[in-house]
C-alpha cells in the first residue's frame, strides 16, 4: 500500500516538475502544424500537378515559370514595389511631421493623437469602401466640384490606369501614418533633454535641432516602423479589394489578389501556391536581414556593456 | 527639482521673439487642424451620408450638405436590408463577427498569458527554440495557409462555420499573444518568483498570485490587438464562409457587389459604420493603454 502511494506521489511530482513544458504542449503542437506543416504543404503543392483539386504528385517547377511569365503577376510584383516604397516613405514622413507637431507642447495632445491614430482600428474593408466613394468621379470629389459650379473639374485618379495605384498609396498612408506617429513620438519623448538643450544653447534653430540632433538619434525607430509597414505592404489584400478590386484592368493588382484568384477563381492551385510562396520570399527578404542585424546589434551592446 | 526646471525651461520654440513664437504656434495649430480634416473626413462623410436621403446622394454625391437627416437607414441597415439572399440586414453578420471575435480573443489571450509566463519565468532547455517557432507564426502570410486550412476544416467538419474561423484565429493569434506576454513578463523581476518558490508556491500559485495581478496592462494590449485584428479580418472569412455564415467584413463586400439597379448608398454607409463601431469603441476606450503598450515594446 505505501508503495503505490509513493508511486502516485512521484507521478504528480513529475507533472509538477514539467508543468511549464506541459502547458506549452497545445501551443507548440498547434504552431508546429501551422508554421511548419502548413508551409511545407503549400510549398509542396506549388511543385505538384494540382489544378482544380490538390494532387500530391510531383510536377516540377513549371508553375513558377508560368507565374513569372504571366503579365498579371509581373505587374502585381511591380505594383508591390511602387506601392510598398511610397506607402512606407509617405507614412514615415507624415508620421514624423505629426509627431514633431504634437511634440511642441500643444494643448489637447490626447485629442490630436486619438484623431491621427483611430484609422488603425478601422478595417481595410471600411477604409477602402469610404475612400472609393471619395475618389470615384460619380460619387466623390469630382461630382462635388461640378456641383459647386466648377464644371470642368476632373478628379478621376481611381478610374485612371496610370494613377489608380496612387489612390491605394494615399489610402494606405491614411491608415498607417498614425501608427508611425505614435512610435516616433514615443521616441522623441525618450531623447535626452540635455543633448537638445546643448544644441539650443549653441544657437541651433528648432528645425535644425530636429534635423541634425533629435531625428538622427532615433533612427532605429524609423527602421523598426519601416520593417513593420513593409510587412503590411507585402501582405496587402483587403484594402485593394475594397478600393479598386485590382483595377482598372490590372493596374492596382497586388500579389495577394493573384494568389486568391488563382486558387479559388481559376482553379490553378499549384500556380496559386507558387504565388503564395513568392509572397513568403518577399517577406523573408525584408525580415531576415532585419532579424540578423538586430541580433548583431544586441550582441554588440552586450559586449560594450560587459 | 533641478531636473524638472530644466525640462520646463526647454521649449523648442522659446528661441525666437514673442512675435515669432506666436506665428510658430499658429502654424503648428493650423497644420494640426489640416491633418485632422484629412483623418476625420472619411468618418464624417460616412456619418452624414448614413442619414441622408438617397436622392440627395445620387444627385450630388457623398460630399455635400444634407437637405434632411433621418435615422431610418440605420434601422434598415441593421434589420431589414437584403444582402446575398437574406433580408435581415447586417445584424446577423454582426452577431457572427461577435461570436467569432469574442471566443477567439479570450482563448488566445488566456493561452498567451500562460505561455508567456512559462517561457519567461520557467526557463528550460529549448525554451528559446520553442519561442522562435511560435514567433514565426506572426510573420507567416495567410496565403501560405489557405489550402491546408481548407483541408483541415473540411476533414474535421468545420467548413463554412464560425467555429472554424474561431479555430483559425485562435491558432494564428497564439503567436502574437505569446510574443506580447512573454516580452512583458521578462520585465517582472525573477527574484519575486524565486522568493515565492522558496515559500513553496508552485507554477499555478505563482501565476495566480504574482503574475496575474501584474498583468492588466498587457491583457488590455493583447485584447485590443486580438479583438480588432479578428473583427477586421477579411480573407479567411471570405474563403471559408459564405452566405449567412459570413462575418461582417466579408458580408459588406458581398453587399456592395450584389446591388442591381440603384445602390442604397445611405443604408450601405450605415452598415459600414456598424461594422467599424466595435473596434472603434474598444480603441477609444482603451487606446491610451494600447499606445503605451505598443510604444513600450518598440522603444526599448
Amino acid at each position: 500500500m505505501p508503495d503505490s502511494n509513493t508511486n502516485k506521489r512521484s507521478v504528480t511530482q513529475l507533472i509538477q516538475d514539467y508543468l511549464p513544458q506541459i502547458v506549452l504542449v497545445p501551443t507548440v503542437v498547434a504552431m508546429a502544424m501551422y508554421v511548419v506543416v502548413f508551409s511545407l504543404w503549400t510549398l509542396w503543392l506549388s511543385v505538384s500537378t494540382s489544378t482544380l483539386l490538390p494532387d500530391p504528385s510531383f510536377g516540377g517547377f513549371g508553375e513558377y515559370v508560368a507565374l513569372w511569365k504571366s503579365k498579371r503577376w509581373t505587374v502585381a510584383y511591380q505594383n508591390l514595389f511602387i506601392f510598398g516604397s511610397l506607402y512606407v516613405l509617405g507614412a514615415l514622413f507624415i508620421g514624423t511631421l505629426l509627431a514633431i507637431l504634437i511634440d511642441q507642447r500643444v494643448r489637447f495632445e490626447a485629442v490630436w493623437r486619438t484623431i491621427f491614430l483611430y484609422p488603425l482600428a478601422i478595417s481595410f474593408i471600411v477604409t477602402g469602401t469610404v475612400w472609393r466613394w471619395i475618389f470615384h468621379p460619380q460619387t466623390g470629389v469630382e461630382l462635388a466640384l461640378h456641383d459647386m459650379g466648377w464644371l470642368s473639374a476632373q478628379f478621376n485618379w481611381i478610374t485612371d490606369r496610370d494613377l489608380a495605384l496612387y489612390v491605394v498609396v494615399i489610402t494606405g498612408i491614411w491608415h498607417a501614418s498614425g501608427f508611425a506617429m505614435a512610435l516616433i513620438l514615443a521616441g522623441l519623448r525618450a531623447v535626452d533633454g540635455d543633448t537638445i538643450k546643448a544644441a539650443q544653447i549653441d544657437g541651433a534653430s528648432m528645425a535644425r535641432t530636429y534635423r541634425r540632433v533629435i531625428l538622427p538619434s532615433i533612427w532605429p525607430i524609423f527602421l523598426a516602423v519601416a520593417v513593420v509597414l513593409l510587412q503590411f505592404a507585402i501582405k496587402t489584400y483587403d484594402l485593394v479589394v475594397a478600393l479598386t478590386q485590382g483595377g482598372p484592368g490590372v493596374s492596382t493588382t497586388v500579389p495577394a489578389i493573384v494568389v486568391y484568384d488563382l486558387m479559388f477563381q481559376r482553379g490553378q492551385i499549384a500556380q496559386g501556391s507558387a504565388a503564395a510562396v513568392m509572397i513568403l520570399v518577399a517577406l523573408a527578404v525584408v525580415l531576415i536581414p532585419y532579424a540578423l542585424y538586430m541580433s548583431y546589434r544586441r550582441r554588440g551592446e552586450e559586449n560594450t556593456h560587459g | 527639482m533641478a531636473e524638472v526646471d530644466t525640462h520646463i525651461e526647454f521649449d523648442p520654440l522659446s528661441t525666437g521673439s514673442l512675435r515669432r513664437r506666436i506665428t510658430s504656434k499658429a502654424i503648428i495649430y493650423g497644420l494640426l487642424v489640416l491633418f485632422s480634416i484629412y483623418y476625420l473626413a472619411p468618418l464624417a462623410i460616412l456619418l452624414m451620408n448614413s442619414m441622408r436621403p438617397l436622392e440627395d446622394i445620387v444627385r450630388t454625391g457623398f460630399i455635400d450638405i444634407p437637405s434632411s437627416l433621418s435615422s431610418q437607414y440605420w434601422v434598415e441597415a441593421w434589420g431589414t436590408f437584403c444582402i446575398g439572399g437574406t433580408c435581415e440586414g447586417v445584424s446577423r453578420f454582426f452577431m457572427n463577427s461577435l461570436l467569432m471575435a469574442v471566443p477567439a480573443t479570450i482563448i488566445s489571450t488566456v493561452l498567451g498569458l500562460i505561455n508567456g509566463y512559462a517561457l519567461s519565468k520557467w526557463r528550460f532547455k529549448g525554451a528559446d527554440i520553442l519561442f522562435g517557432l511560435i514567433t514565426l507564426g506572426v510573420f507567416l502570410p495567410a496565403q501560405m495557409t489557405l489550402l491546408p486550412w481548407a483541408f483541415v476544416l473540411g476533414s474535421i467538419g468545420l467548413s463554412n462555420t464560425i467555429s472554424g474561423l474561431v479555430l483559425i484565429h485562435t491558432i494564428q493569434g497564439l503567436s502574437f499573444t505569446t510574443l506580447f506576454c512573454r516580452n512583458y513578463f521578462l520585465a517582472v523581476p525573477d527574484d519575486l518568483i524565486k522568493a515565492a518558490r522558496i515559500d513553496g508556491a508552485g507554477f499555478w500559485r505563482i501565476f495566480r498570485r504574482i503574475i496575474l495581478p501584474l498583468s492588466p496592462p498587457i491583457i488590455i494590449v493583447t485584447v485590443i490587438w486580438q479583438f480588432t485584428g479578428i473583427w477586421n479580418e477579411f480573407l479567411f472569412g471570405t474563403v471559408f464562409t459564405s452566405g449567412a455564415n459570413q462575418p461582417i467584413t466579408s458580408a459588406l463586400v458581398a453587399f456592395s457587389g450584389s446591388g442591381t439597379g440603384v445602390r442604397a448608398y445611405n443604408v450601405e454607409a450605415a452598415a459600414v459604420i456598424m461594422s467599424a463601431l466595435p473596434p472603434l469603441v474598444i480603441y477609444v476606450v482603451g487606446g491610451k493603454y494600447f499606445v503605451r503598450g505598443l510604444t513600450q515594446g518598440a522603444v526599448k
